[in-house]
């Protein structure tokens, strides 16, 4: 029964690190930071869950030897890639249409592309 | 052994449910962008976990096409905001 | 708004790969549905016409930039090597170092300019994700002429302030993720 604890330990690891990334959206000061916290966190919280129920599903293959797990596993797989390869080019396009419309960093010790003008 | 989903998709909507408070308090309009793409974030990792309960692998279909599509609509709002559009 | 650039390089290449991409994307997804290999006849029929005529529809915007050196089924596979290996790595490292400043609220944000040495289009962008999934940074906007990176990070190292320029490898600590990059798509 080691593939229970596995699941377990994965599910918990990816609510974890949910919601470390909503109590930072939640707390953070200014637009930039809070999207560190949902960016980051986020995404590997939802891919871990999706590694949960991946290793859910090839257990249940190997216990029943049902193809519709196999296929279930890979659904899962492939949402977890399309979820942490949109995330990541959302979050540069909303950080630089933010900057574009002239919402800069509250608290900032340096603002290089302000700098630079554009 | 009890099983984890049930609780894992009752704590994942109770967040969702967290994420509106900054929906409705974000003081400019990028703020409330990046709520909405965290409740989609949460909604696919929910969804997922649905699939597996409910043995159906459609939930799942349904998950990587609400992905891209909120993708493409984060993109949409992210050039509007931009003024690029 | 920009209008797509003309496709450089033969269009019949670029026909081709844009359709054994989308057939692969569509024999992922259908895997499982019957029992010629893993997939029924009507499912093979209907990802061969819907990939022709995704490939006729699309095939100026994949290979835009007319270079065909990621059709090389070898740097393929590097890239799950990169992905589970030294990327991973440094997500783990990232999350945990987000968990701590969510709890302490220790931050020190600022915008800073990164230089790169990374030319194609591909590799720029592969830096741009892996710079934003890692450690303290995400990628705020690019330098189209010189490409480089402006780069929000959540906390500035001490002395960094004062520097006009940072080169990329000094962002990742743990391993030389631009040499990877470097490796795959140049």
């Amino acid at each position: 029964m080691i593939s229970e604890w596995i699941i377990v330990a994965f599910l918990s690891i990816g609510i974890t690190f949910n919601a470390l990334g909503v109590i930072g959206l939640l707390r953070f000061p200014d637009l930039y930071t809070r999207m560190h916290a949902t960016t980051k966190a986020t995404t590997f919280g939802s891919v871990f869950t999706s590694l949960a129920v991946i290793v859910y599903a090839i257990s249940l293959y190997l216990n029943t030897i049902d193809p519709q797990f196999i296929v279930l596993g890979i659904h899962s797989l492939v949402a977890a890639m399309a979820l942490a390869f949109t995330n990541a080019v959302g979050s540069h396009a909303i950080a630089r249409a933010a900057h574009r419309s002239g919402i800069l960093p509250a608290p900032a010790v340096i603002d290089r592309l302000k700098e630079a003008g554009q | 052994m009890i099983d984890p989903w049930y609780p894992a998709v009752l704590i994942l909507i109770i967040l969702i449910c967290l994420c509106f408070a900054r929906l409705i308090l974000g003081p400019t309009p990028a703020d409330r962008v990046v709520a909405v793409d965290t409740v989609n974030t949460l909604t696919v990792a929910s969804l997922v976990i649905l699939g597996l309960i409910y043995r159906e692998v459609i939930f799942i279909d349904v998950a990587i096409v609400y992905a891209l599509l909120s993708f493409v609509s984060t993109l949409f709002i992210a050039k509007y905001i931009g003024g690029e559009l | 708004m920009h209008t797509p650039r003309p496709a450089r390089g033969d269009p019949v290449i670029a026909f081709f790969l844009t359709f054994f991409l989308s057939l692969f994307v569509y024999l992922i997804l259908t895997a499982g549905s019957g029992n010629v290999g893993f997939w029924s006849v009507s499912e093979l029929t209907a990802g061969v016409a819907l990939s022709l005529m995704t490939a006729a529809i699309a095939r100026k915007f994949l290979c835009r930039a007319g270079n065909y050196r990621m059709a090389n089924p070898l740097r393929f596979l590097l890239i799950p090597v990169y992905v589970i290996g030294p990327f991973f790595l440094e997500v783990i490292k990232a999350n945990l170092d987000v968990a701590y400043r969510v709890i302490t609220m220790r931050i020190r944000p600022g915008i800073i300019r990164v230089s790169s040495d990374l030319k194609s289009d591909l590799g720029i962008f592969m830096l741009a994700n892996s710079i934003t999934l890692t450690p303290g940074t995400i990628t705020v906007d690019i330098d189209e002429k010189t490409h480089d990176l402006y780069i929000h990070n959540i906390n500035v190292g001490a002395g960094d302030e004062d520097k006009p320029v940072i080169p990329d490898y000094e962002l990742f600590s743990i391993s030389d993720l631009p040499k990877w990059i470097r490796r795959i798509a140049e």
